[in-house]
């Protein structure tokens, strides 16, 4: 006999502990069951991208901290790649390979968050976030001695970053290396084989390669459905193409696989700044002021760079007049468009999923609302 | 390595199918014409030589006189990249642009988003709403000739958002 | 009356104390008490209220111990230090918490139904209360020891339901409403597995008084009826919508469930309902399986029943700690398809064993504690297979077919633009 119920909206979020931040989201629900979904963008819309035409190409690095502020570092990344094609400059050695490790460390930190608070919305109440986020302050620390900042790195600057090393900084990420790849694997005998977690997250908002592709969607979700598209391999970046990695896919495209290659990823990135560190040679880490300017007026024309990020394909359009800030600044905001495909993964689903299912998108409210 | 479509051998493969559609090209860039666009991204996405599955991005560029949209595509079968530019709005009036949604559901968002901050229509578009501004938000932020409350007393213009929030 | 109350060692030494005359006390080696003859009933009522504040206090106060515990805890659990500040390792934060607590501002939804919501937060923790009454705490210290204690416990537990449904829908919150719909399909169906765990306990003890139980556990039943404490444990856990089944609140999902709108005492009494609970249940667990007070002379009783509690405590913590929350099907499932076949494999072996041996003697129930065992195990198993999940077959894409091609052909060479011109041209010289 089916009973006759009658759809209910609950307004989830802003305020709401799993919303990872200020999302919002309508939910119509019969009983347990998502019906529709509308999400509602743009409480921590801050106009970056209009602030950026009022600076300079350097200052606008401290702008892109604070789109994804768990992944500064990769947003400096991709600006600055996108600011050396545009104005033409040749990155110092010592400098790329600084940033590469950086880089790395950034994804290892940021895939920590992402499977912390997966495993929070799966509702572990906070022990495997606290050992993930203990991992994270490893992480933190090491950026600390780079750049001086934890969370607003502004490290990198146009050919290279702005400081070297110390010299304390090597032995201390020597030991780090070796505590994250234990903590990486307390995390896999704790959780990957964990029947809750396993039983949770199999089968549950799976999505077919081809329509992930058509929603632009990238990154881990990407490969976690058996795309092997990793911009670091397939348009390899800065030294990219001097290291070796594998690429992590998974064929299962459900919130499990999705988890299980973010922290199959953190290996991966481990072996790369192993490699970074053995290959990195003395010198400068960025062209002196004779070679490039302070202010740099990169010629008119536009440039459009993207990297992999931690979420996705992260990518910078940059369109200069000539002047000294960019005429135009675009960012591609991977957490914004990987949630192309939210109401396909949530309607039909159980409310018990609907941030499960949020948390294995990975997304970051600095970077969608930007 | 991700090869990029040369301007000039994009441009004279989309004449190929969809003639008049190429306004010019450049280096690595062709302009469309507008109205030609959903025929012209169809073509892109399903053409054996071209086969671009991923829009990597929609923009728009204010260029005082006009507007440019900006599409980044990616072809993951050939690894191969393009950017397709369109010209609208000439005059600052009535920037509309066919959506792509239909083809790539990928340009849902960053449409919106565009015409958000932007100010340009997307015909067609199923869910053509503001994104990250509110409804009723007077103006589009990303425009050159915006004006914000800071800006209108210093330089004496009407803010544009005129609440001044 | 009978006197049989003096049976109880709080009562007795209350009573006796006051109204000394009794020829009962005499007999019990009490002298004179303080009351002139003819006031028992007076010295009756004084011990009444004398007892129950006893308990109920001793109760808030273990509460209180209990939270900080718990709190340090979850401190070790997580690797940080747990709440430090006030006072010696941090023993008083429970008590500032209380403070804070109580002089909040006590808020009222505009749309709550006023009568329900305030009644609610009392509907929760007097239930909660009323479960101590029957609570032996070691020899001869209790309220009541009612013949029929473990209906009485099933009875009063289940209360729950009705004052988390009173809750939600008085406060008129549609997040607080699919709270107590899940806390009633949550509740509803684990009553049934937690009652019929304890048939086989009620069998082999022959009784239903706590008291009788705890006589009859010459070996504790942990060890001969091992299927039912694994159904009960989980079945109470689910009960206090603890971890892995706090899917009433779900801190995750529905922020705070049910108490969504409610602050100050009001939430407070929610929340002592919830850490009475979490203490009835281990008190009920150590009555019934552990042997309660029962522990080695001369060491007291009471000893014996705290630390059996504190152990059985820091496994539900542990629980808490450590797993993530199932989902509302899920649970559901694991209780009419898991639990509730479990208990019916354990009454039908336990009662085919008493039919065998009708008055277990100690070393009969350690062999009867030796057949249990293997088909616990078995059976566990077996329906862990039949409810699991299994993993993956083929989690790895063969790089031979790939799922979706990527870079299996490429652009003609004379189509690729070869970068010696990173600059392109924009509108602003490509306009005419």
């Amino acid at each position: 006999m089916a009973i006759k119920t009658q759809p209910v909206t609950v307004n989830l979020g802003p305020q709401h502990p799993s919303t990872h931040g200020v999302f919002r989201m309508r939910v119509m629900f019969d009983g347990e069951e998502i019906v529709d979904v509308e999400p509602v963008f743009g409480y921590l819309h801050r106009g970056s991208e209009k602030l950026a035409e009022e600076r300079t190409y350097t200052q606008v690095v401290t702008l892109t901290d604070r789109m994804d502020y768990v992944s500064s570092m990769l947003n400096n990344h991709a600006y600055m790649l996108a600011v050396e094609k545009l104005a033409g400059i040749e990155p110092s050695p010592r400098g790329v390979w600084l940033r590469m490790i950086a880089s790395e460390l950034q994804r290892i930190a940021s895939h920590l968050v992402a499977t912390g608070f997966l495993l929070q919305d799966l509702g572990a109440l906070g022990t495997p976030l606290i050992y993930a986020m203990r991992e994270r302050e490893n992480i933190l620390d090491l950026f600390e001695m780079l750049c001086g900042a934890r969370i607003t790195n502004s490290y990198l600057r146009p050919g290279g970053v702005f400081m070297d090393a110390p010299d304390e900084f090597w032995p201390a990420l020597k030991r780090s290396l070796v505590d994250i790849l234990n903590t990486i694997d307390e995390l896999e005998t704790y959780l990957s084989g964990n029947e809750i977690v396993f039983s949770r997250t199999k089968g549950t908002a799976v999505l077919p390669p081809e329509l992930l592709i058509n929603a632009s969607i990238t990154g881990p979700m990407l490969r976690a459905s058996g795309v092997d598209w990793d911009l670091r391999h397939r348009n390899p970046y800065d030294y990219y193409d001097k290291v070796q990695f594998n690429r992590i896919l998974h064929t299962a495209s459900d919130n499990y696989a999705r988890y299980w290659v973010r922290v199959q990823e953190m290996r991966e990135s481990l072996k790369i700044i192993h490699q970074c560190v053995e290959q990195i040679e003395p010198g400068p880490v960025r062209p002196s002021f004779d070679e490039i300017p302070r202010l740099i007026r990169p010629p008119v024309g536009d440039a459009y760079v993207a990297i992999e990020g931690s979420k996705g394909e992260l990518g910078f359009y940059l369109v200069s007049d000539g002047g000294i800030s960019p005429y135009r600044m675009h960012v591609r905001a991977s957490s914004l468009i990987n949630l192309t495909l939210l109401r396909d993964m949530l309607i039909g689903g159980l409310f018990g999923d609907l941030f499960v299912t949020f948390g294995s998108v990975d997304l970051n409210m600095g970077e969608v609302d930007r | 390595m991700t090869t990029a479509w040369s301007g000039a051998a994009l441009a004279e493969a989309i004449e190929a199918f969809a003639p008049g559609s190429v306004e010019k090209s450049a280096t690595r860039d062709v302009w469309l014409n507008p109205n030609s666009i959903l025929v012209v991204c169809e073509g892109l996405k399903t053409r054996s030589e071209f086969r671009f599955d991923l829009l990597s991005s929609v923009t728009a560029v204010d260029y005082i006189d006009h507007f440019e949209v900006v599409y980044h595509l990616t072809s993951l079968p050939m690894n191969a990249s393009a950017v397709i530019k369109t010209r609208v709005g000439l005059g600052r009036t009535d920037a509309s642009v066919p959506s792509v949604v239909s083809i790539w559901r990928g340009a849902d968002y960053q449409e919106r988003e565009v015409w958000d901050l932007m100010g340009i229509r997307f015909e067609g578009h199923p869910n053509h709403k503001r994104i990250m501004l509110w409804e009723g938000f007077p103006g589009h932020p990303l425009r050159k000739d915006y004006v914000t409350y800071d800006q209108s007393i210093e330089t004496g213009i009407t803010a544009s958002n005129e609440d001044g929030v | 009356m009978g006197q049989s109350f003096l049976d109880n060692s709080l009562w007795r030494n209350v009573y006796c104390f006051l109204a000394g005359d009794s020829t009962d006390c005499a007999t019990r080696n009490y002298s004179d008490g303080v009351l002139p003859a003819g006031m028992e009933w007076l010295a009756f009522l004084i011990a009444a209220v004398v007892v129950i504040a006893l308990v109920i206090n001793g109760v808030l106060g273990g509460v209180i111990v209990l939270i900080w515990g718990e709190r340090r805890l979850f401190g070790r659990f997580q690797s940080r230090t747990g709440p430090n500040r006030w006072g010696p390792w941090g023993t008083l934060t429970s008590v500032a918490d209380a403070i804070k607590t109580m002089f909040k501002e006590d808020v009222v939804p505009a749309d709550a139904d006023r009568i329900l919501f305030n009644l609610a937060p009392v509907l929760i923790a007097a239930p909660a209360l009323l479960v101590f009454a029957v609570i032996p705490f070691g020899i001869g210290t209790y309220v009541a020891d009612l013949n029929v204690g473990i209906l009485f416990v099933m009875a009063v537990t289940s209360l729950t339901t009705l004052s988390v449904l009173t809750a939600a829908w008085s406060s008129a919150n549609r997040i607080a409403i699919l709270s107590a719909l899940r806390s009633v399909a949550l509740l509803i169906s684990y009553e049934i597995p937690m009652a019929l765990a304890l048939v086989g306990v009620i069998m082999l003890a022959g009784s239903m008084s706590l008291g009788g139980i705890i006589e009859a556990q010459s070996v504790p039943f942990i060890i001969v009826q091992p299927l039912a404490i694994f159904v009960f444990f989980l079945a109470a856990m689910a009960e206090m919508a603890r971890a892995p089944f706090d899917l009433t609140e779900a801190e995750s999902e529905l922020a705070a469930g049910y108490l969504n709108d409610y602050a100050s005492m009001k939430f407070g009494l929610f929340f002592l309902a919830e850490f009475m609970a979490e203490l009835s249940t281990s008190a009920i667990v150590t009555t019934l399986f552990l042997g309660g007070w029962k522990g080695w002379e001369p060491i007291p009783s009471h000893f014996w029943f705290a630390a059996k509690l504190v152990l059985v405590l820091f496994v539900i913590i542990w629980f808490r700690m450590t797993l993530p929350r199932l989902r509302v099907d899920q649970v559901l499932k694991l209780a009419w398809k898991g639990l509730f076949e479990l208990t019916m494999i354990n009454i039908i072996v336990t009662a085919v064993l008493i039919a065998i041996w009708p008055e277990p003697t100690t070393s009969r129930l350690w062999i009867m504690a030796a057949i249990n065992w293997p088909v616990a195990i078995i059976s566990i198993w077996a329906v862990s297979k039949l409810l699991g999940t299994t993993q993956y077959e083929n989690p790895v894409p063969d790089p031979s077919s790939p799922v979706y091609p990527v870079a299996t052909s490429a652009i003609p060479a004379s189509a690729v633009f070869s970068g010696d011109v990173v600059v392109g041209p924009t509108g602003m010289d490509g306009g005419d």
